[in-house]
């Protein structure tokens, strides 16, 4: 079955009122929504909106007033250190976990299960069940210590400097599972044929995976890329319910603050500069993705 | 890649059969290595849900003496009893139940209307040619990928001039919009499946374009809307975002209602009635997630492979 099936010419111009008609609620959602929304959020941008929004413009001044804010520069700097960190481990993560359970192991779909349901649970489920894990005073630190290791040390959580890594554990735990169902799908599709060939010229099975599958798991990596990247920029749920941006600022996330700004802080305008700021930051990250796609798909012959 | 798209659109088949010759057992220090590293690493993802089960069968007492991963002593079901009925949600403190009929009165409408929707997009962008209708695809599909925060001042002011702010028809309406990106996908991805053949007989059969869908594609699509609904119920269930702003305190899910009975308390925490509070909250999902199984992992990989 072909999935580049040419359409022959659907159908007459008449008849496809219907299906027009049909699209309206996508045009309104796209064009209301998705375009108007947007457009409109970045006219405020550029306004001096606080609780309600104005109709003046005062250029960048919102966008100046933003970088000057601490909480701001914090978020990005923490969104950063957040991003690298989450993508790379869970990346390593996913793929270890993918070949070991494509090696033909007894229980792998136990294992695929275990591996897979934290995605299943909320974000916010897994933000509180991290932060009770890790309280210093009943949870892993104390426990380890009645173990018999008076010193032992784990409280980053309310630790200023360290408590990032936290979030990065917790949404590691969560998002790994994707990233092997991904790769593993992606792994099923390259033929065995190719291993038995490597096989026989004597080429050993780790050198294999580096030489063969990886560079024929680009896509995958790059779809898995993609998710993770727009879910790093996304990050709200996880860190509300485990630190709410503590201790202090600390922990604090570009989605928070704009919807801190936004309902509890009456800067409507803010926000809005914030928002916009946050939305370039995705274009920037897609871009490259989009182009290398509509390359190779036209390079395949697709449209 | 179009490997890919080929599994999802023959929605039975099973994994590709792997033919390899038969080896015979062998216990190798570099096998045992693999099971010991596959067994830690599903230690790892199994921590905290049994440090949640336990946790919430715990007495308070127990639970002081700083011993997260030993077994309960004194096994008791009175955590979950208060989360359910009596753990307080901000100011009225009839527990989390409140919440989970919220979520199922906000998540069944949403799931049937977003995929009512993404089938019908998917449908009439696949069999029909309407001039305007690729551009507006694209766009969806780059909408995908916007943060919902650069939307959500507009919509709410403009749910607040019609007077559906705070309300479940409101929430409602969000969750549609903001599924229509991946359902629509979805769909597309599998009516790209179906032979043109079978469309052109129906034409010819005298079939309109509502007849078609309604008494030839939708009854097709039986193992695409499984996974549609498997997806849309997990993901609306765990939103958390959208129910906070949109949804109105008479109507708040179970993920926020959650969120205030463990983070917003005063007083002592009691943390074995908060752990049976996020367990409760999980259940759903989980069970559909352990139900579903490969259908899961279908709409994972469905979602994730975008055009």
């Amino acid at each position: 079955m072909s999935t580049t099936l040419p359409r022959p010419q659907p159908v007459r111009r008449k008849r496809a009122a219907a299906a027009q008609l049909a699209l309206l609620p996508m045009a309104l959602t796209v064009l209301g929504v998705y375009i108007g929304a947007v457009l409109w959020s970045v006219r405020i941008s550029f306004s001096s909106s606080k609780i309600f929004p104005k109709n003046d413009f005062v250029g960048f001044s919102q966008y100046e007033r933003l970088f000057a804010t601490e909480r701001w520069t914090v978020s990005l700097h923490n969104i950063a250190i957040f991003g690298v960190l989450f993508i790379l481990a869970c990346m390593v993560l996913g793929f270890f976990l993918a070949v070991f359970l494509d090696q033909r192991v007894r229980g792998e779909n136990v294992l695929r299960t275990i591996f897979l349901y934290p995605y299943a649970m909320s974000f916010v489920a897994t933000g509180l069940v991290w932060q009770w894990m890790l309280n210093p005073g009943l949870g892993i630190q104390a426990a380890v210590r009645n173990l018999g290791f008076p010193d032992f040390q784990f409280d980053w959580i309310v630790n200023q400097d360290k408590v990032i890594y936290t979030l990065v554990i917790a949404a590691v735990w969560q998002a790994s599972g994707l990233v092997m169902a991904v790769l593993l799908a992606g792994l099923r599709g390259i033929d065995e044929s190719l291993w038995n060939a490597a096989r026989i010229d004597g080429v050993p099975r780790w050198r294999y995976y580096l030489s063969v599958v990886l560079p024929q798991l680009g896509p995958a990596f790059g779809t898995s890329f993609v998710l993770l990247a727009v879910g790093v920029v996304k990050v709200f749920d996880v860190v509300v319910a485990m630190t709410l941006g503590g201790p202090g600022n600390a922990s604090e996330v570009p989605a928070k603050f704009i919807m801190d700004n936004l309902f509890n802080r009456a800067n409507v305008g803010l926000a809005s500069a914030a928002s916009t700021v946050l939305l370039l930051t995705v274009l920037a990250l897609l871009m490259p993705w989009w182009y290398a796609r509509s390359v190779q798909s036209r390079k395949l012959g697709h449209s | 890649m179009s490997a890919v798209v080929e599994r999802i659109s023959q929605p039975v088949a099973a994994p590709v059969p792997r033919k390899a010759a038969r080896r015979k057992s062998h216990f190798t220090p570099a096998r045992l290595g693999l099971y010991a590293l596959l067994v830690s690493s599903a230690v790892f993802f199994l921590l905290p849900l049994y440090v949640m089960l336990v946790t919430s069968l715990k007495p308070m007492e127990e639970i002081r003496l700083g011993q997260l991963f030993a077994l309960p002593m004194n096994f008791t079901f009175e955590p979950w009893v208060q989360a359910w009925s009596t753990a307080c949600t901000g100011l009225e403190c009839r527990g989390i139940q409140v919440g989970f009929w919220n979520s199922v009165w906000i998540v069944v409408p949403s799931t049937i209307a977003s995929i009512f929707f993404g089938a019908l997009n998917g449908y009439a962008l696949s069999f029909w040619r309407v001039r305007w209708a690729g551009w507006l695809f694209g766009v969806l599909m780059f909408g995908a990928f916007v943060p919902y925060q650069v939307m959500i001042y507009p919509l709410v002011r403009t749910l607040a001039t019609v007077n559906l702010f705070g309300t479940l028809g409101g929430i409602v309406f969000i969750h549609t919009i903001f599924g229509m990106p991946v359902m629509t996908l979805l769909f597309r991805n599998y009516y790209a499946g179906v032979p043109i053949e079978l469309f052109k007989a129906a034409r010819i059969d005298g079939g309109g374009f509502w007849r078609i869908f309604f008494q030839l594609m939708l009854p097709m699509s039986l193992p695409i809307i499984a996974v549609a609904v498997i997806m849309q119920m997990t993901n609306i269930w765990n939103d958390f975002l959208l129910g906070l702003v949109f949804a109105g305190r008479d109507n708040l899910p179970m993920t926020v209602q959650l969120n205030n009975v463990i983070n917003t308390t005063t007083g002592e925490r009691l943390y074995n009635v908060n752990m049976a509070a996020t367990m409760l909250t999980s259940m759903l999902p989980l069970a559909v997630y352990l139900i579903s199984g490969r259908w899961f992992l279908r709409g994972i990989t469905a979602g994730a492979v975008k055009g």
